[in-house]
């Protein structure tokens, strides 16, 4: 047998290496776990050779709260709750993961007005998403500005969501069986509105940053992600749409009303941190496209097909159920032990946790700058990793 | 077919095709199913691990996806709760890897072979796995009952 649990300190300071530590040009230098670059409390040990990266280990684990020991002594509506906390980003996809999974588990019906407006949100979600990401990614790479500009779009989206749910941040809306309230009246107007006003922004963003040479610099042909490694590394969203695989959940097992609505999977041909940024880029075109096709057409009927007091009644079984958040293939497993108001065990497949490792290849011979570019573009929400 | 088939059994109460893999036939099956032209499962989607405590087990599912094919398939292993050995598959599907370091870090899975086996989440002198049923933390007075 030759299982050999190790520790961090025996791959940073292995036995017998410190005598000629001194003798040698390699050395660690710990990126985070507080640092400005790093979305949240992610540690990164990096092993360099001047200013070359020789290797990164991750070390994450420090925003684990135990969400899946935690959801072992929820029921199946409180668990939502829960969800909003990891990707907080995806707020809303989240809870549609867990709502849809647990909705195909106990057999409950929805209708097309809530499965319309889950889309509408989901999507609204996306673009507020991506915005922020742009913003942070022009912050990380030395222009201020952008950060500035994708708060103010995520301003206006927030605003709708703040109507109708009452949260802006962590938001816990939709639910097994239906939404927790009806849209505001105001609702379709003020996407409307707002949509309208988006949709120049994403083409001022061409002109603000895209086209901005140091940016093309610092992103073309870095951190390469060929498509067979990405998938090898578990990637997915946006990081494995950019290295030519055209996998959305959205096309490939539509959900929602994603099959009713038209729109493009945008893939990149390189796989460079460049085509990361234009794969977001167009996204967010896609995104507004689908909810122009939607915002008119909401059906009318009720919020929710569950009473609000109602027992959930999950049968016994593994129940596996993804959606595609706006950062990848958000997967939930519900073990469920039958009787029980609460899950046997939860799994949550996170797409951060899953793309983040492909830093540690991306990074490899590259500078300390351009981890921060390949940190960046891969889009990582660190409560989202750690769980 | 046959050879492959020995001991595979249809993995029942799952939402999705599901198969049940003698552990120590774990790699073999899941060469095969990486390789074989005609299943192509070239992405590991998830693994982790449900501890049966009643049943003194634990069962180790993998989520599998054919990114050529868009099939998926969900291989289940069972492993003593005494003894949870089991082949990593870390060389067949890299992100194994790290799904496996998190399934030792919170339930105590040990993986032979592993590149590197260490706390993912938890500090490296962690005492315990929390994940397990019969996991008791002193200070958590709410988990225990």
């Amino acid at each position: 047998m030759t299982v050999n649990v190790k520790t961090l300190n025996d791959i940073i300071a292995p036995p017998g290496a410190a005598a000629s530590a001194l003798a040698t040009e390699e050395y660690f230098v710990n990126m985070g776990p507080q640092h400005p670059i790093a979305h949240g409390s992610l540690r990164l040990v990096v092993r360099l050779d001047g200013e070359t990266v020789r290797e990164v280990i991750p070390v994450p684990g420090f925003v684990h709260r135990g969400i899946e020991k935690m959801a072992e002594h929820l029921s199946w509506r409180q668990l939502i709750h829960l969800t909003d906390r990891t990707d907080y980003l995806s707020a809303l996809m989240n809870n549609w993961a867990v709502a849809r999974t647990i909705e195909q588990a106990a057999g409950l019906a929805t209708n097309d007005r809530i499965e319309t407006v889950r889309t509408i949100v989901a999507e609204l979600q996306r673009l507020q998403s991506h915005a922020l990401w742009w913003g942070v990614l022009g912050m990380d790479l030395g222009a201020f500005t952008p950060f500035l500009y994708g708060f103010r779009e995520r301003e206006v989206i927030s605003e709708i969501f703040e109507d109708t749910i009452g949260a802006r941040l962590t938001m816990n809306y939709i639910q097994p069986g239906g939404l927790m309230y009806d849209i505001h009246p105001d609702f379709a107007q003020k996407t409307k509105r707002v949509l309208a006003y988006l949709k120049p922004k994403i083409d001022e963003y061409g002109t603000l940053l895209s086209g901005n040479v140091i940016l093309q610099e610092r992103l073309r042909n870095i951190g390469v992600l060929p498509a067979a490694r990405a998938i090898a590394l578990g990637c997915t969203g946006p990081v494995l749409r950019a290295s030519g695989v055209p996998c959305d959940l959205r096309k490939v097992e539509p959900y929602g009303v994603y099959a009713s609505a038209e729109f493009d999977v945008p893939v990149g041909s390189k796989g460079d941190c460049w085509d990361r940024y234009c794969v977001r880029i167009e996204e967010m075109r896609q995104s507004i496209r689908i909810v122009e096709q939607l915002i008119d057409h909401i059906p009318e009927g009720p919020h929710t097909t569950v009473k609000f007091g109602a027992r959930i009644k999950v049968p016994e079984g593994i129940h596996y159920g993804q959606i595609e958040t706006a950062r990848g293939i958000l997967g939930v497993t519900i073990v469920a032990g039958g009787k029980a108001d609460a899950p046997y065990r939860l799994h949550f497949r996170s797409p951060n946790f899953n793309n983040l490792w492909a830093v540690t290849e991306l990074a490899r011979g590259w500078r300390i700058a351009d981890i921060i570019a390949i940190q960046s573009t891969l889009d990582l929400v660190v409560p989202d990793i750690d769980r | 077919m046959t050879a492959l088939a020995s001991g595979i059994e249809r993995r029942e109460k799952v939402n999705r095709p599901a198969v049940r893999v003698p552990a120590e036939r774990l790699l073999e099956v899941a060469a095969r199913l990486r390789d074989d032209p005609a299943l192509a499962f070239d992405m590991l989607v998830d693994h982790a691990a449900i501890d049966w405590h009643a049943e003194n087990r634990f069962e180790l599912f993998y989520h599998l996806f054919s990114t050529a094919h868009g099939h998926a398939l969900t291989l289940t292993a069972f492993v003593p709760r005494d003894a949870p050995v089991v082949p990593t598959v870390s060389r067949i599907w890299p992100v194994a890897e790290w799904q496996e370091r998190e399934a030792y870090d919170l339930m105590g899975i040990l993986y032979d072979e592993h590149p590197d086996l260490r706390r993912l989440f938890l500090e490296d002198d962690w005492q315990g796995f929390p994940l397990r049923k019969d996991y008791r933390d002193p200070d958590m007075l709410e988990f225990q009952k």
